[in-house]
């Protein structure tokens, strides 16, 4: 069954054509890497799929149906989940309130819903549960102004399973932490998907998504170059090029 | 007690109405607005032509409840657009507007305003103890909406919109619903103060005032509704206690505001936790 269908999105910004008619679609239970150099296209294509912009052509299907118009708030409620590439936490709560108010979303879909509830132990047990699922255990009460980016990051994808998503889109979740943090999110992240989560990864770091991912997906240029099985794609010409080809300008310059 | 303390006790009430009702848009919300006293300005109007009209209080009072509230839905419109700085800009532009209009306006009394308003029937006491008893409502709305998940939304409002959005929050009717409902109520206010003074005039409703609200907050503590009373009474009394202060009014509320801003950001409320936490820790 078909969870995101990406069918002939383009977009363009002045004279810059950032996305050429991409196509791709993520099954339920896959576990899709996104990679492509920077500048490639990648955070315009996230941000069309959650709704930040809108494609100048194409359109975006969640779950079989079509979302291309529909704000960010409302996608999330049929089941899209995003975490941010550079965290943000709501400052002023605890750990646990940043994961419980993302498990209240079905009350505050609707602000007369929201205003007529105010118990919140059943979303706080459940906020509880996700953040055990992410390593979080035990930082429920923590500000989250005093927690370190590691922890942070867990918290981005433990506010996002707290939503029921059919599908997670993480954009850059083990960017800024170390060799260590990045293993054990990596691992987390494929534990999830291991209980059936959808996932797709924008990542950076090429070995982690390697190990964890079951395909890739390669953007550059505006353009979907290769999608396959990670140690295919790795081993594509294309691909290579557009990594290594680069790496050996930078070496030159 | 005197004609003077019931006196001192309506304005305080209509302070605190106003000042916690800025806070549900501004503390809770996120959103700065410079011009809280247009919409008190417009429930005032509203209720004053209501009363020379002939209405009963409580309908004059509705009235002005409602002008309010579907101004500040107009121009919340506004908010939902702008970024934070824009809106502050927006809401003085707004501020300035209102008083600009007033001014002009025969129907309104223009500068002269509107007097020989008909009086509520209850007396100065009974005046003070309506608008103490809305006032009290009013603290009571905003301590409830900030347990609920409203103002647990709203919170999440005020602290990012983009991740508010990203956990399903509909981010633009939140904040507009935020300034309707503090507008509605600054309205109403503006109704009591219809028949606390049974006379109107543009001058009572300028951008000076807006500030001095916005000052309340502040040093109250953005998003504490005790803080925020606690401020509204302290602001309102100091003047009224000691002569030169309100003489030096501006000056003194403005070097507070510095003072708070640069020292205890969190207003009052900030400095209760601080000192609540240092004693639990000794």
């Amino acid at each position: 069954m078909t969870t995101l269908h990406v069918e002939s999105v383009s977009i363009r910004f002045g004279g810059v054509q950032a996305l050429t008619d991409v196509n791709f679609s993520v099954q339920k239970g896959e576990f899709v890497g996104l990679i492509g150099p920077n500048g490639a296209g990648k955070t315009t294509l996230l941000k069309i799929i959650a709704g930040i912009l809108t494609p100048d052509t194409g359109r975006v299907m969640l779950e079989g149906e079509d979302v291309t118009r529909l704000p960010t708030a409302k996608r999330v409620r049929k089941g899209l989940a995003i975490t941010h590439q550079i965290v943000r936490p709501f400052r002023s709560m605890t750990t646990l309130d940043n994961t419980a108010l993302a498990a209240g979303y079905k009350i505050t879909s609707n602000p007369l819903t929201a205003a007529f509830h105010w118990r919140r132990s059943q979303q706080s047990a459940r906020a509880a549960e996700m953040l055990a699922k992410v390593g979080l255990a035990g930082l429920e009460d923590r500000d989250v102004s005093a927690l370190p980016l590691g922890n942070l990051k867990r918290l981005e994808v433990a506010r996002a399973l707290a939503l029921d998503p059919s599908i997670i889109i993480l954009d850059e979740p083990l960017a800024g932490l170390n060799h260590r943090e990045a293993e054990r999110q990596a691992d987390t992240l494929a534990a999830l998907n291991a209980e059936g989560l959808t996932i797709v990864l924008i990542e950076h770091n090429l070995r982690e998504l390697v190990r964890v991912s079951k395909r890739l997906l390669v953007l550059d240029g505006g353009k979907m170059i290769a999608d396959g099985e990670p140690e295919h794609v790795m081993s594509d010409p294309a691909v290579r090029e557009a990594y290594v080809g680069k790496a050996d300008d930078h070496a030159a310059a | 007690m005197t004609l003077y303390a019931y006196s001192l006790l309506s304005i305080l009430g209509i302070n605190i109405m106003l000042a916690t009702s800025l806070n549900l848009i501004s503390g809770f919300c996120g959103q700065f607005s410079l011009g809280h006293g247009a919409f008190y300005g417009a429930g005032a109007y509203a209720a004053a032509l209501c009363a020379v009209a002939g209405y009963p209080v409580p309908v004059a009072l509705l009235v002005g409840a409602l002008v309010g509230g579907a101004l500040g839905f107009v121009v919340g419109f506004a908010s939902v657009r702008l970024r934070e700085d824009f809106l502050v800009v927006t809401t003085i532009g707004v501020s300035f507007l209102f008083v600009g209009f007033v001014r002009k306006q025969k129907w309104l009394g223009a500068e002269m305003g509107i007097s020989k308003i008909p009086a509520s029937g209850l007396g100065p006491e009974g005046n003070a103890i309506m608008i103490l008893l809305f006032a009290a409502a009013t603290i009571a709305l905003c301590l409830y909406l900030n347990r609920s998940w409203l103002g647990f939304a709203f919170r999440a409002v005020g602290d990012d919109e983009q991740a508010a959005r990203t956990i399903a929050i509909p981010v633009s009717t939140y904040k507009l619903l935020a300034f309707t409902i503090g507008t509605a109520v600054a309205g109403l206010a503006g109704g009591l103060y219809t028949y606390f003074t049974q006379f109107i005039v543009p001058d009572s409703f300028t951008f000076i005032l807006s500030v001095t609200l916005m000052a309340m907050v502040v040093i109250g503590g953005l998003g504490s509704t005790w803080g925020v009373v606690i401020a509204a009474i302290i602001l309102t009394l100091l003047p009224e206690a000691f002569r030169f202060i309100n003489d030096y009014r501006l000056l003194i509320y403005g070097g507070v505001l510095m003072l708070v801003m640069r020292f205890a950001p969190g207003g009052l409320a900030g400095i209760a936790t601080s000192v609540t936490r240092r004693l639990r820790k000794a």
